[in-house]
């Protein structure tokens, strides 16, 4: 007889009825919607066309930047230069269109290398010269914000006025911001669910020795993830300046903590393996939901900050008392 | 007198999917030396790592001086007077030994760390062990052996009572061995009771009083230290060799593997050989010996500084996984959650990871396709599970383990090195990996198989190489392998091949 006893009392794995799971892996859109649903009781202003795509507006640079966080943090590592990154790609733009005389489609398609370039650099230090992820993306955002100013001499640069359509709306109502956050978001879902790179990205964040045991080529994987970072950057700067019209060398300051919790609000693990492109939508929108709210509410910016916080937190720690109960 | 320290009665333990202990008797008096003894995965590491207050019992119960007690966290052990002494040892290697024998509780003056009385502190208990360290002494610099004598002094300095000791003489030379039993006929000569593991069976007469025997999960008996041999194995393992280790030699074929002069400096040097299709190779030695360093420079996980690799008579790219993956050759790691699997994703990711390329077109991952392999293939290995989609980190080992091989299987590895392929496998699916690697070599694969299980060694390979200190010091055909010969082979006085 060599079936041993522990084979036959083998216990069949729990499972838990599909709800539960669903409501467990959801629950950042289920706060968005309660978020919503107490907002719209509290002001008539807030379930309005206007307001929502009023919304949509303030959440897409702060979205597109948190796309690409996600690819970084699930691969367990952390993107601090994507504020400064977004505004050096905006920055260099206009003065290439503007002060070089460059055609715009040029600028446009310089400034996303510059982006790109930017994510190369910190991916370099990263998987080469083995610097912690958390400083070497330190460095950039003080180079790439540095750079911005030197080349902008510390004021803001005008838009060429092709590309500030980026920040006009099509027809009367649909902000084009929301649309270019909507395709980068498809492009992410796409990438981390269909590609070999986003697969990897999971593999590496969940066990980078076992990934690279698999023939996963490891540092590779971290270029291409942090070179889409940085590509992201350069879109969510792009369109922020055309919003305003103009490319600021200090703007999107400090949005790389937004874009970061707007990830770990939608249930991506700082410590790598999980993470979903619709997540961190619903984290961008709550973030954004949120300080609409408390506007529309007359909280006062002081106090925002303190609510957003707390929320962060929150969120957080709810995703982790889950976890502790599932294992 | 009733000198009984410790009484373990009915201990039961249970994990998710396997019942690791169930009805553990065992007792322990003041000044002896009880031998543990049981094979990989009877339970030993359970038992100790319930006395110490790493896990909790979910039966049974332990009793210390005669009263019942709850050992919940390390510190109740402490309090209790029990020490446990790991393979892997709990010091600090930056810090001192006199800081280490002082952690946590270091003499205070005024408040600040009285670091001449924490010194000389230190300096009375290895004085105690009989071991020449000066206290002021980086732990880092310290060899193996006295970093074990350092733990020892530890624990006595926390007043242990009961001091478990987990394979102590796994990464000992003789001498050393013998400078250890020394210290813990000393001990127990001083009244402490001494829990004793090993798998060395000719320890036991030498250095044991008395040895309880574990078989999965159970203690099957309790005999004296002076029990002959091969009455301690057929207790301990409790049916025929043969049966247990179903090896089904298959015809060799042309050379699969050739490894020539291999050497990394300070780790091993001059290794060469070759495995040939259809051949089960064991590659046995002491921990430390230098195999699984080996084994993964053969696969390029690590550099290697000159000799060279074939696979299939093609030479291999230096520290290239992705090109020994390409050739053919694939590794199960020994360290299984650390380096085999994504614990956090589930059976189907697991299984698809080393086909993940092959599977990419422009990019793009053929999922389904990839899910239907994985399916295949789970099913082929007769991993239990709920489905695909269960996270891997809630599996037992064996079915861990059966997807670590299998996504060898899936990239049709023609070579598959495994390193200590049952290490914490339950009984019932090691046989099942043994037959795996029957069916493997069967259809012409090649295994390399590295296990400090000797047992397994001998019962599945059809040759022996042996490691010690870095090298090869030896090739034993199946029939002229026994645990003897491949012992004094593993434990032959070479010139090191690791600097110290």
């Amino acid at each position: 007889m060599l079936v041993s006893t522990n084979v036959l009392q083998r216990k069949p794995p729990g499972r838990k009825p599909p709800a539960a799971v669903w409501l467990g892996e959801n629950g950042a859109l289920v706060a968005l919607v309660v978020l919503a649903v107490a907002l719209s009781l509290l002001s008539g202003d807030f379930l309005t066309v206007t307001n929502l795509l009023n919304v949509g507006v303030q959440a897409a640079v702060t979205a597109i930047l948190a796309f690409g966080a996600t690819f970084v943090i699930i691969t367990g590592g952390i993107d601090l230069s994507v504020g400064s990154v977004a505004a050096l790609s905006a920055i260099v733009l206009a003065w290439t269109a503007t002060d070089a005389g460059l055609p715009w489609p040029l600028a446009t398609v310089i400034a996303l290398a510059v982006g790109l370039a930017c994510g190369l650099v910190n991916a370099a230090l990263i998987a080469y010269g083995k610097l912690p992820p958390f400083i070497a993306t330190l460095a950039m955002l003080g180079v790439a914000r540095g750079l911005a100013l030197v080349i902008s001499q510390g004021s803001p640069i005008a838009m060429p006025e092709a590309v500030s359509h980026l920040g006009d709306t099509i027809g009367d109502y649909l902000p084009v911001p929301v649309v270019v956050m909507l395709i980068m978001g498809l492009i992410t879902a796409v990438i981390l669910s269909r590609t070999y790179s986003g697969r990897a990205m999971y593999a590496i964040g969940g066990n980078e020795e076992a990934a690279r045991l698999s023939g996963i080529n490891v540092n590779r994987q971290k270029l291409i993830t942090y070179a889409l970072a940085g590509l992201f950057a350069a879109v969510a700067g792009i369109v922020l300046a055309s919003r305003l019209a103009s490319a600021q060398p200090q703007a999107a300051a400090g949005y790389e903590l937004d874009a970061i919790a707007a990830v770990v609000i939608g249930g991506a693990s700082l410590s790598g393996g999980k993470g979903r492109a619709f997540g961190t939508f619903v984290g961008a929108l709550i973030l954004a939901v949120l300080r609409n709210g408390l506007n529309l509410l007359s909280v006062s910016a002081f106090w925002q900050q303190v609510v957003i916080g707390v929320v962060i937190a929150l969120a957080v720690l709810l995703d982790t008392l889950r976890r502790r109960g599932t294992n | 007198m009733n000198d009984e320290i410790l009484r373990v009665e009915g201990l039961r333990k249970e994990f998710p999917g396997v019942v690791a202990l169930d009805g553990v008797d065992f007792t322990l008096r003041a000044g002896e030396v009880h031998v543990l003894l049981g094979e990989n995965g009877a339970g030993k590491s359970t038992l100790i790592k319930m006395l110490s207050g790493a896990y909790h019992p979910d039966g049974g119960r332990i009793l210390v001086d005669g009263a019942p007690v709850e050992i919940r966290t390390a510190s109740d052990a402490q309090r209790l007077g029990i020490a446990t002494i790991y393979q892997e040892f709990n010091l600090v290697p930056q810090l001192t030994v006199g800081e280490n024998l002082a952690l946590g509780r270091p003499p205070r003056r005024f408040g600040f760390v009285d670091t001449r009385r924490m010194h000389e502190q230190a300096g009375d208990l290895l004085r105690r062990v009989g071991v020449d360290v000066d206290p002021r002494t980086p732990v880092a610099k310290l060899g193996i052996a006295r970093m074990q004598m350092v733990e020892i002094a530890k624990a006595l300095g926390l007043n242990a009572r009961v001091l478990i000791m987990d394979e102590p003489t796994a990464v000992l030379t003789t001498t050393e061995v013998e400078r250890l039993f020394d210290i813990v006929r000393q001990l127990r000569d001083q009244g402490v009771a001494i829990v004793f593991i090993t798998h060395h069976l000719e320890e036991i007469p030498q250095i044991g009083d008395r040895v309880t025997v574990l078989r999965d999960g159970s203690s099957v008996a309790e005999v004296p230290a002076t029990t002959p041999e091969d009455e301690l194995v057929r207790l301990m393992v409790g049916r025929p060799i043969d049966q247990q280790y179903p090896r089904e030699p298959a015809a060799p074929g042309g050379p699969l593997l050739q490894v020539r002069g291999l050497r990394r400096e300070g780790e091993f040097a001059d290794v060469s050989f070759e495995v040939r299709a259809g051949e089960v190779v064991g590659l046995a030695g002491l921990v430390g010996a230098g195999r699984t360093e080996v084994a993964r420079s053969i696969f390029g996980a690590d550099a290697y500084d000159s000799g060279e690799v074939l696979v299939n008579g093609s030479p291999l790219a230096r520290g290239d996984v992705h090109a020994a993956m390409e050739a053919g050759l694939g590794l199960v790691p020994e360290d299984r959650k650390g380096q085999g699997l994504v614990l956090g994703a589930d059976v189907g990711e697991n299984l698809g990871l080393v086909t993940l390329r092959r599977a990419s077109r422009g990019g793009f991952v053929d999922r389904p396709g990839q899910r239907r392999a994985a399916a295949e293939v789970a099913r082929q290995l007769g991993v239990r599970m709920s489905g695909l989609g269960q996270e891997v980190r809630t599996l037992s080992g064996g079915n861990q383990q059966k997807i670590v091989i299998g996504k060898w299987l899936l990239a049709e590895a023609s070579v598959l090195i495994l390193d200590e392929p049952t290490r914490g496998v339950d009984v019932g699916a090691k046989v099942e990996i043994y037959q795996l690697i029957n069916s493997l070599t069967a259809s012409g694969h090649a295994v390399l198989m590295i296990s400090s299980d000797l047992p397994e060694i001998l019962g599945m390979s059809d040759r022996v190489l042996v490691m010690a200190r870095g090298r090869l010091v030896g090739e034993l055909a199946a029939g002229e392998a026994t645990q003897d010969s491949v012992m004094a082979l593993a434990v032959t006085e070479v010139e090191d091949a690791r600097v110290h």
